[in-house]
């Protein structure tokens, strides 16, 4: 009486319709928000900056590309952008005169360090382009701390020396290491213009070339829902009303609230290093947490660390109190009074 | 009509309607529904043959009262329901029984079901056709004459009504809430219903107000059908204590709970019933069918199912008779286009698919859903990047998330401390992930195989 099954229907289980975005879309839309910034780095830094991020990238991607050929059960692939996105950060990162061959290393590092060994994309506990920065901080701190000139004579040509440097040869210091307006403040007290802290004229990594335009593509990702716009908010809350404070109290020891806003890497950790969503927390609370955490770490540390700038390690940091802060803010259940404590 | 002022989906204090509020979280799914939205139900042509499952509610299955040969009449009683959550079924067609067997069923698997065969020279006149004065009957009455007539859920669920109307001891129901959010995408039966079914909708919630004994009624209607609720507004009788809401549309808005915290902005505690904030949700299409049932003698025989989607020639809203086979619905509409790759019965957020065109539309089915090649979903799982989408949709605040990987770890018992049982199950969370993790599939399995291991557990104890 029954007939034979139809030949040609799939039998799957609901939902039957799905939301377009996809995890590569969320991945190339970082990429995309990012390009204007890279952009303002190679205005600022000419060849060298471009050559940099090239170099970074390729080695997060060679290494990606290694680990996912070596390990059966490695997830992901190389078109789904988070490579060249680690890559590209952590080549914002650097400053303009290190050797070529540090960045690639750093990008190899990045993901063999920051994320292979964690079973690939999703798995990390810290962000990757940090881990390489950290890496690279630690292994070369002088090619770390040495800052060429913002727009010098010539630059889209001419790239430093240092740039070109062999692997493992020490390189030589360029002549014309400049003080950032971090180290300004950190060791001699002089506070730098914030026209020029927001239009991108003063020294420093990469990408620390121009607040302003890190803001606009920061909040082009959060009106897209591509990062948790609380994470920078609470950043930028925190890390003002602390500085404010500290201002009020003595304003030759502390800049004014501005400042710390825009000097060095803290709008380009604040959107796009701390609100990558794999190392930062689950939880709506808990990314309010997180990012008040990590703006008042950026501040104790530029303040009153041994550093000049703190936004790395702050951020690391608030990435290892991860697991604990989703832990500690689940939300309560629908219909439920409040959350119930975790045993596990 | 009135033309009334709208403002952000809403309407502004348009005569008795409600500024309706929603549920948090939820999604927005593209919704389909104009492919069917302005056709107004179009009855099928009685079938030849009539498949009626034993079981097409939740619950105990019905116990036959026919044997082969019988002749039945439209609307007869033909199976008796076999405790209190069970349901009767009546014929939904003049004829003879041919066959009780094993017959496929839209949930996958064989069962029993009555199969009887048209009498081509009956006129399908009904059994018992004569309205039912139910201002005289006890509440209590009413309540058994529902449940005779065999009244499910008509949204899916096909949750017995009666047993939704019996109040237990020490519970009041105060409100009763017509359920017409229909927000899954594509249906367009509870509309239809709402636009051309008033009087039977009005005599309904009167009489669930009476069964109920309780002071006062809500329509919930999604902003998305705005027009229904304006008309429904302006034809309501000014002695029915009852209030329009509408909502926004929004996915699971027609889950009991998140309907109730949209109307009332109270949520359902934990583990309780919409009984236990004195209200109960009924669908828009049960309350017509019970108005239908005083007004006319009509149990449930039939119900209208919207027949949609890509993959059908001729989309419409049938009023089709329970136990017509899926073949003969899409022989009515055209037939299939040759790139038809699934038929759903229910919406695609909740919907079943089926693989046989012999099974029959039952009680519970609202629609029928013809995807295309290009329609299906085809998920290619990534890893989680704990990206929050998940956990800003699902409406009951759990952390699918976190449930996933312990799901694929099958930490199933892990998954009871981050309250899987709480998950209703309305996809939400599947539908959002951008890594295409099969969410809500793996937390079937899990409170599946869990609830399996408490009945061991209860068994051994």
């Amino acid at each position: 009486m029954s007939s034979a099954p139809h030949p040609d229907l799939l039998v799957t289980t609901s939902p039957f319709v799905k939301d377009p975005t996809d995890t590569r879309w969320i991945m190339w839309q970082v990429n995309l928000a990012l390009f204007p910034v890279a952009a303002a780095a190679i205005w600022f830094y000419g060849l060298a900056g471009l050559l940099i991020m090239v170099a970074s990238c390729a080695g997060a991607m060679a290494m990606e590309w290694l680990a996912l050929n070596r390990s059966a059960n490695m997830p992901g692939g190389l078109g789904d952008g988070s490579a060249f996105l680690t890559g590209l950060l952590l080549a914002l990162t650097l400053p303009p005169g290190i050797p070529l061959w540090m960045a690639f290393a750093g990008g190899a590092i990045s993901i063999g360090l920051g994320k292979a060994v964690f079973g690939g994309i999703g798995g990390n506990m810290f962000n990757p382009a940090l881990v390489g920065r950290a890496f690279l901080q630690a292994a070369f701190p002088v090619a770390m701390t040495t800052w060429g000139p913002v727009s010098g004579a010539n630059r889209f040509f001419s790239a430093p020396e240092a740039l070109f440097a062999l692997p493992m040869m020490s390189p030589e210091v360029d002549g014309m290491s400049m003080a950032t307006p971090l180290s300004n403040w950190y060791f001699d007290g002089l506070a730098a213009d914030f026209s020029s802290l927001i239009f991108g004229s003063t020294t420093g990594s990469l990408g620390e070339a121009a607040g302003l335009i890190i803001l606009v593509c920061g909040l082009y990702l959060a009106v897209r829902n591509v990062i948790n716009w609380r994470i920078p908010a609470a950043m930028i809350f925190s890390i003002a009303a602390l500085g404010f404070l500290l201002n009020q109290i003595d304003p030759a020891v502390y800049p004014r609230p501005e400042f710390h806003l825009f000097a060095g890497g803290f709008m380009l950790g604040a959107f796009f290093m701390a609100t990558d969503p794999v190392t930062s927390p689950l939880t709506q609370k808990g990314c309010w947490i997180f990012g008040v955490g990590a703006g008042i770490m950026i501040l104790v540390i530029r303040q009153f660390g041994g550093l000049p700038e703190g936004v790395m390690y702050a951020i690391l940091l608030m990435n290892a109190a991860t697991p604990l802060i989703d832990r500690m803010t689940q939300a309560r259940t629908f219909g439920s009074e409040r959350a119930e404590r975790f045993t596990r | 009509m009135a033309e009334e002022s709208i403002g952000r989906g809403y309407l502004l204090s348009a005569g008795g309607i409600h500024t309706g509020k929603s549920f948090a979280n939820g999604v927005h799914p593209e919704d389909f529904k104009h492919l069917t939205r302005d056709i107004a139900i179009e009855r099928l042509p009685f079938p030849d043959k009539v498949v009626l499952p034993l079981s097409q509610h939740l619950g105990g299955p019905s116990k036959s009262l026919v044997a082969v040969d019988d002749y039945v009449y439209r609307g007869q009683p033909i199976a008796e329901s076999t405790g209190f959550v069970s349901s009767p079924l009546h014929s939904s067609l003049t004829g003879t029984v041919t066959a009780i067997e094993l017959h496929h069923h839209a949930s996958g698997n064989m069962t029993e079901a009555i199969v009887i065969e048209k009498d081509a020279s009956s006129p399908q006149a009904l059994f018992a056709q004569h309205s039912i004065d139910w201002h005289s009957m006890e509440p209590s009455d009413v309540v058994a004459m529902i449940g005779s007539a065999g009244f499910v859920g008509l949204g899916g669920a096909a949750f017995p009504t009666h047993v939704k109307l019996t109040i237990p001891e020490g519970k009041n129901a105060r409100f009763f809430i017509v359920n017409a959010a229909e927000c899954e995408p594509y249906l367009n039966s509870d509309y239809r219903i709402l636009l051309e079914k008033k009087e039977a909708i009005f005599e309904g919630i009167r009489i669930y107000l009476k069964a109920l004994g309780a002071e006062k009624a809500y329509i919930g209607i999604e902003s998305n059908k705005q027009d229904a609720a304006l008309q429904l507004q302006t034809s309501m009788p000014a002695d029915l204590p009852c209030e329009i809401v509408l909502l926004e549309t929004k996915y699971p808005q027609g889950a009991e709970k998140m309907l109730i915290e949209a109307v009332f902005q109270r949520e359902v505690p934990s583990g309780k019933l919409p009984i236990d904030v004195e209200t109960v949700v009924n669908n828009v299409g049960t309350v017509a069918g019970v108005g239908e049932l005083f007004l006319f003698g009509q149990p449930l025989i039939e119900r209208v199912v919207t027949v949609t989607g890509p993959g059908i020639q001729r989309p419409t809203n049938l009023m089709v008779p329970i136990g017509t086979l899926l073949q003969d619905v899409v022989e009515h509409c055209g037939g299939i286009h040759p790139d038809t790759r699934q038929i759903l019965f229910g919406g695609p957020m909740m919907g079943s698919a089926q693989r046989f065109l012999d099974v029959p539309i039952m009680k519970g089915t609202s629609g029928v859903l013809f995807l295309t090649d290009d329609k299906v979903v085809h998920r290619e799982e990534y890893p989680c990047i704990r990206c929050q989408r998940c956990i800003d949709a699902c409406p009951v605040f759990l952390n699918p998330s976190r449930l996933g990987s312990l799901a694929k770890a099958r930490l199933y018992e892990e998954m009871v401390d981050y309250h899987i049982m709480d998950c209703m199950e309305c996809a939400a969370c599947s539908f959002v992930c951008p890594s295409n993790i099969p969410l809500v599939q793996r937390f079937r399995v899990a409170k599946g195989l869990l609830r399996e291991q408490q009945k061991r557990e209860a068994a051994k104890a």
